[in-house]
């Protein structure tokens, strides 16, 4: 899941962008100064092959479901931080624009979540601390699957955390971190399964490819743990504040959407039926629409104690907001109409 | 016109991996000349080629542009006259729209945008791809890719092209248009190849790499009729002169082999 | 495998519309990108159980569909594709908000109202991005990065990775059919094999990279990112980006469905 235009404020939506701007900018900069200009097709390709990667579904062994690459981790590994973190923020500046994958106002939370906490913490701080005694198939796959689940959770509260201060939805801040944190867990492991499995075998192929960007010039003379340090710090005080989640799965949300569904509608209270009837009893006209009534867990919170944000509804208004909604929306497809009507007849005119 | 000389003066060049690709190679190449580069698989074409560009360097020996040495520091002097093709057009064609492609070599040469126009709608127009040049690369039919990468090298001009390939997996039409393409450029020309039948015709000398090192150098028709030094190399003499002149039927178009007297044997003759 | 064959045609359907030649794709890329982000932010701005001055905002997309002469329902599948997500996310609000609100004679708990608006916003929100990149196309909108002093090198970074994606991504399927036939009754890539196969990939594209860095080099290319000039910003365009932000900001300010409601069933306050 990406963060999305629709659960963001301007605000959040803002901060973030500048972030990761501040960011980008600033892995760009290293990128010029301290590596060679091959790592730029490099990264442009890279970039390309962690989007089709991220089509090829594999199976999970034991759970008949299936995931697929995120590809943070990856790129790390491959590019080293700031250029992954610059690849990352290309992938899903196409994802957002052609897919509509998270969008152009949550496009900083994206890159934030995704690629921050991936690049410049996990990377830095889990995966090469994990890896920097020998190479060998051991410390990758838990330097991958440790950097990956690390990477995801940070991810994944920063999106609860960025959902939460947007206040575009109603979620609590609980059960939203609790709903998110396991599912990122399982897909973290996924993640670090893939990672694991891929640059394992890079390593044994060609493992000058590994060896070029964990010793090699790419970083050559950085303060890389002093930069690292001063993110992170910012990220302490800024991003606990700020930010999203890794991996892109779908499979794992939905699923656990339909696990709570599911809960709720077990634990459906019975006296929701007798409110509604009184609500029912006070209006004349109520036709019998069927909203979700069993999911409305009316009890547990009255909502006389709910915020007074909410303006007293006036009935007037309500309809003529329905009434006047419908009318604009005839109006604009109107509209739409008459254009192409127009431009179909000046067409004609000119051919 | 000395300065369109190419000249290899014994090249060696040995992989990391101890593999030594190219040995003992030298050769001159006179302006105007077109030159056909053949050899088998792993023959060290690819090796050669990429010395001459200087993509690698040799590990002895020398190559000339003109009379410039080839070095570190002649180097981007002397690519602004090379023109170089690869193999993949999906390698060259890096850009998003073919124009972008086509002005890149200009403008990294620091030419104003004037000009850098003026030099990308020429290539396209020699190439005759005008009507492409909005178009993004990925959405090229093969033999469009093959020209347009053609024409992104021939904006900057080149003194002398250097070709990978040019013909291959290209259908039988796009494969004519790109041969009668080369044959209308007035560059000097190394297209290094295994389609033997295009070398025949653009070319009219060859030379033969075989495990790295010279095992011919001489005139296209020579050369290309030999068939115990062809089949020494690992290639055979060109499908056009494999076939009967008198019952096959794709004899018609090798106009310039026609003073040689074909001398096969046929069964339809007996 | 259906789904990288629906990337493909989707990344090919915006890139053939972007070559249009309307007024809308003749506005500056920079504009344009402008107006898509002040729409968006606008629309974001509107607080939680907002429904109906969201209406409004359809006219923008409409618009736009109709003079680029861009075909709907591809879009609209486009972006029905991404909204599962956000109907996820929505769904949850009427199990946590049951405050009931009373629309006439109509009753609702009022998260299903945020569910309605979380769900409108996204559908606009998606639909002008997508509409963005289909009038503008990658290459423009990375004229229209540069222009916002976006580092070079990202930008081309930017352009190389789109300009591969449709590459590597048939190379992908090729492999992913090459794979599927000899796994019959299989569902995706066996976790076993992911690390060869993807590493095969991998390593391909690493070649990839290393030659077109040769092709780089080999025209002049040290690094420095040379592109074209960019075009001007013209008058027609500041009216076209004004007269937008003016309406979106009216649009905020005045909700404009309950007006033109208020006309029809003479109901004002």
């Amino acid at each position: 899941m990406h963060m999305a235009d629709a659960l963001i404020s301007p605000a959040v939506g803002g901060t973030m962008l500048a972030a990761t701007a501040g960011i980008a900018a600033y892995s760009a900069k290293k990128v010029q100064n301290d590596m060679d200009e091959s790592k730029i097709p490099l990264m442009g390709v890279m970039g390309a092959f962690v989007f089709a990667a991220q089509m090829i579904n594999f199976s999970i062994p034991g759970t008949g479901s299936s995931g697929h690459l995120g590809g943070g981790m990856l790129l790390a590994i491959l590019l080293g931080p700031y250029a992954a973190f610059l690849t990352m923020a290309s992938i899903l500046l196409i994802q957002a624009l052609f897919f509509g994958d998270g969008g152009l106002l949550a496009y900083g939370c994206n890159v934030f979540n995704l690629g921050f906490y991936t690049c410049f913490v996990a990377y830095p701080l889990i995966y090469k601390k994990l890896v920097r005694k020998g190479v060998n198939p051991r410390s990758i796959f838990v330097g991958s699957m440790v950097s990956s689940v690390v990477g995801l959770q940070l991810g994944a509260f920063s999106v609860v955390v960025q959902t939460l201060l947007s206040g575009k939805t109603e979620l609590p801040f609980g059960q939203f971190l609790l709903l998110m944190q396991p599912i990122h867990l399982a897909i973290g492991v996924i993640e670090g399964l893939a990672t694991a499995a891929i640059v394992t075998f890079i390593w044994r192929a060609r493992p000058e490819i590994l060896e070029r960007v964990a010793f090699g010039k790419s970083l050559g003379g950085v303060p890389i743990k002093k930069v690292l340090t001063g993110l992170v710090v910012a990220v302490v005080i800024v991003g606990g504040l700020l930010s999203w989640f890794a991996s892109t799965n779908p499979d794992g949300l939905e699923w656990s959407i339909e696990r709570v569904m599911g809960t709720t509608e077990l634990e459906t209270p019975d006296g929701i039926h007798k409110v509604f009837s009184e609500i029912q009893s006070r209006t004349a006209f109520l036709p019998d629409y069927g909203f979700k009534t069993d999911q409305d867990d009316v009890q547990n919170q009255p909502a006389v104690e709910d915020e007074e944000s909410w303006p007293s509804v006036n009935a007037g208004t309500s309809v003529s907001g329905i009434v006047g909604g419908a009318m604009t929306l005839v109006l604009a497809a109107f509209m739409g109409w008459i254009i192409n009507i127009l431009k179909k007849k000046r067409g004609k005119a000119v051919a | 016109m000395s300065h369109h000389k190419l000249e290899a003066r014994s090249l060696y060049f040995s992989y990391p991996d101890g593999h030594e690709a190219v040995k003992n190679v030298s050769f001159t190449i006179y302006h105007g000349e077109s030159v056909g580069l053949i050899g088998a698989n792993g023959a060290g074409k690819s090796t050669l080629l990429m010395l001459l560009m200087g993509i690698l360097f040799p590990s002895r020996g020398e190559v000339l542009v003109g009379d410039v040495r080839l070095t570190k520091k002649t180097l981007p002097a002397i690519r602004q006259r090379l023109g170089f093709v690869f193999q993949n057009p999906d390698d060259q064609l890096f850009m998003t729209t073919v124009y972008d492609d086509v002005a890149f070599g200009p403008r990294n040469y620091g030419l104003d945008e004037d000009e850098v126009k003026i030099r990308a709608e020429k290539a396209l127009e020699m190439v005759g791809i005008p009507h492409l040049r909005d178009r993004a690369p990925f959405k090229l039919s093969g033999g469009e890719k093959r020209v347009a990468a053609i024409a992104s090298v021939l904006s900057m001009q080149p003194d002398i092209l250097i070709m990978d390939e040019p013909t291959s997996a290209l259908d039988p039409k796009s494969r004519r248009r790109v041969i009668n393409l080369l044959k209308n450029f007035e560059h000097t020309k190394i297209i290094a190849s295994h389609d033997l039948d295009m070398v025949l015709e653009t070319c009219r000398r060859v030379i033969v790499l075989n495990e790295g090192e010279i095992a011919a150098d001489g005139i296209t028709e020579e050369i290309l009729f030999n068939k115990e030094l062809l089949e020494s190399c690992g290639l055979e003499i060109p499908l056009s002169l494999q076939n009967c002149p008198v019952c096959g039927t794709f004899k018609s178009h090798i106009s310039h082999v026609k003073k040689w007297d074909l001398s096969f044997s046929c069964k339809c003759q007996d | 495998m259906s789904n990288i064959i629906n990337s493909l045609y989707n990344i090919r359907l915006l890139d053939d519309l972007a070559r249009k030649k309307t007024f809308i794709h003749s506005i500056h890329p920079l504009i344009k990108l402008l107006t898509t982000i002040v729409y968006v932010a606008v629309l974001a701005s509107f607080e939680r159980h907002e429904v109906s001055a969201l209406l409004p905002f359809v006219f923008y997309p409409v618009f736009i569909l109709s003079f680029a002469e861009i075909p709907v329902v591809p879009i609209l599948k486009r972006v029905l594709l991404v909204e599962p997500l956000i109907i996820g996310i929505g769904i949850l609000n009427p199990l946590f908000d049951n405050y009931i609100v009373v629309f006439g004679d109509i009753v609702v708990s009022r998260g299903w109202l945020t569910f309605l608006s979380i769900f409108i916003k996204c559908s606009l929100a998606v639909t002008v991005s997508i509409l963005l990149v289909a009038t503008t196309g990658m290459d423009r909108l990375a004229i229209a990065l540069r222009m916002l002093k976006i580092p070079r090198i990202f930008a081309l970074q930017l352009l190389l990775t789109y300009r591969y994606i449709w590459l590597l991504i048939e190379e992908s399927l090729r492999m992913v059919r090459a794979y599927s036939l000899r796994a019959p009754g299989q569902k995706g890539v066996k976790i076993n094999d992911l690390g060869s196969f993807l590493g095969q990939m991998l390593l391909r594209a690493f070649d990839r990279a290393q030659r077109i860095y040769q092709a780089m080099s080999l025209r002049g290319f040290t690094g420095e990112y040379n592109a074209g000039d960019v075009p001007k910003i013209k008058f027609r365009d500041f009216v076209y980006f004004a007269a937008w932000s003016l309406f979106f900001i009216i649009a905020r300010i005045y909700n404009i469905a309950v007006l033109i409601g208020a006309l029809f069933t003479g109901v004002g306050r």
